[in-house]
């Protein structure tokens, strides 16, 4: 296939950007989006250019640092897939891409398509996390009951891979996705449940000293996201936050 | 006080189900003005006017309003800011509805309307006064005989259908009711609750104005 690219490059995080445009041929339907990229890096270099920087690392869609705005979508036209998982067969012969790096005032370019998504790290470390003292003693598993449905409901929760595709997408770039599954991993479990209402509360005001938007349930994220987590966790979101902060006496 | 954005949302939420259930009262009292007897919507204009319940929730509706607009406009500039530079393609079309990504255009576009609706009646009504032997049921009708008036009104109420067509299941999900067995209640609710609202204002207007150029 011969494609026209338009790519986001940016020298660093202080740096102007803009878009530049690289042609590039022979790319086989079958090769993967970043197998795409990698091909027209080594072109690059061989010219004597800076390569465009982009994040990566699992390239089997579940380490969720592949973010790239793909002909305006996130992660490209795909649906549940991340950009690694996404092939050149999506595309037609001569057409022309836009990529561009995932935009949001709390993620900053980093470099070309590389941003910081360190805001959600900071997110969890405020509450992501259940406070466990085994003192050498592991517990079996198995010896606290959870209801079979709360455990899926739990797992469907933790699918999610920090990809911030649901930032990237939402009009508002509103964290609310990411913030509901991380919660809702926790609180559907017996485990977690104990630190539940700190971490709901902390977790969110973390998200809002970051700087993201506020949700309007345009539900762009569920759409978008590679993992499809459900908007349904952001209404338990809301309903955990809102209880914590009625009931706690802090 | 600083609130958290879930908070924001919930004000966001509860103000505009009150608005909700406002548009309804509101719709019913207007359909009276189809009633053959114009003496049963002057009487009802007269309850509102008069009856000391219905005076102080005057003030809670303003209240309903400023909060909503105030706290909408709030949102919306707070989101704008959270997304300082935009993308040089983006499809947003592909992931949400056109009625959910511009809830600040057709609220402020129902700001503009209930502008001109408050100067025509209220203003009209509280300081104007009405001329000698006219009732409200006389002035109603009258501004009905101007198709741009009714024209204004009607495509008002589009707009605002168009709002409240995603305004009412978003609401539900703000509070935190999202759940299976109900979501597709409330949305086809929701839908049913935006024509009603557009179909029965602007049916009201028309049959006024076509009725004015019959009797002519
Ligand atoms: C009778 C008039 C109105 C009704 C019944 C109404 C109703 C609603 C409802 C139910 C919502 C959803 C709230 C949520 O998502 O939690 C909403 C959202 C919104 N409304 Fe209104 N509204 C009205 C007028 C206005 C006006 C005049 C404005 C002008 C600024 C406005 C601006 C907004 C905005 C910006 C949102 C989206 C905010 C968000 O989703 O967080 N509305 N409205
Ligand atoms: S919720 Fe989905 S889109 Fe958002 S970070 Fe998690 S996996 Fe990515
Ligand atoms: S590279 Fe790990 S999810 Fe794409």
């Amino acid at each position: 296939m011969d494609l026209t690219l338009k790519i986001w490059r940016q020298k660093n995080s202080q740096a102007k950007g803009k878009i530049e445009t690289y042609p590039i041929s022979d790319i086989s339907e079958d090769s993967s989006f970043l197998e795409m990229i990698d091909v027209l890096n080594s072109n690059i270099i061989h010219e004597g250019g800076e390569p465009v920087a982009f994040d990566h690392d699992c390239r089997e869609g579940i380490c969720g640092m592949c973010s790239m705005y793909i002909n305006g979508q996130a992660h490209g036209p795909m649906r549940g897939t991340t950009t690694c998982q996404l092939h050149m067969r999506s595309f037609k012969d001569g057409e022309t891409i836009y990529i561009e790096p995932f935009r949001s005032g709390s993620m900053p370019v980093i470099k070309d398509l590389v941003v910081d998504r360190s805001a959600f790290d900071r997110i969890q470390q405020a509450g992501g996390f259940v406070s466990v003292n085994t003192s050498g003693n592991t517990q079996d598993a198995n010896a606290v009951p959870i209801p079979k449905a709360n455990a899926d409901k739990a797992f469907d929760a933790a699918a999610c891979i920090g990809c911030a595709a649901c930032v990237a997408t939402c009009k508002n770039s509103s964290a609310m996705l990411f913030v509901a599954a991380k919660v809702s991993q926790y609180s559907y479990l017996p485990q977690g449940e104990v630190e539940a209402k700190d971490r709901v509360v902390n977790m969110v005001n973390q998200m809002d000293k970051e700087g993201f938007g506020n949700c309007t349930n345009t539900g762009a994220c569920e759409v978008e996201c590679p993992k499809g987590i459900s908007l349904e966790y952001i209404a338990r979101m809301n309903r955990e936050y809102i209880s914590a902060t009625v009931s706690s006496e802090k | 006080m600083k609130l958290s954005s879930i908070v924001r949302k919930l004000i966001m939420a509860l103000s505009g189900l009150f608005l909700i259930i406002f548009l309804i009262t509101h719709l019913v009292i207007n359909s009276f003005t189809l009633a053959s007897s114009k003496e049963l919507f002057n009487d009802a204009a007269h309850f509102m006017a008069t009856n000391p319940v219905i005076y102080l929730m005057q003030y809670v509706l303003a209240l309903g309003f400023i909060i909503h607009i105030g706290m909408g406009i709030k949102l919306t500039l707070q989101n704008r800011k959270a997304r300082p530079e935009k993308y040089a393609f983006n499809q947003s079309s592909k992931n949400a509805d056109l009625s959910s990504r511009s809830m600040i255009i057709s609220g402020g576009l129902v700001i503009v309307f209930l502008i001109l609706h408050l100067r025509d009646y209220f203003y009209e009504i509280k300081f104007v006064g009405l001329p000698e032997g006219t009732t409200d049921y006389d002035l109603v009708v009258n501004l009905f005989s101007s198709p741009i008036y009714t024209g204004v009104y009607v495509i008002s109420f589009i707009v605002l259908g168009f709002h409240l067509n995603h305004g009412f299941k978003s609401a539900f999900q703000s509070v935190g009711a999202n759940h299976k067995k109900y979501n597709s209640a409330i949305k086809v609710a929701g839908t049913a609750y935006s024509i009603l609202i557009s179909l029965g204002f602007s049916t009201i207007a028309l049959v006024h104005f076509i009725n004015q150029y019959s009797f002519n």
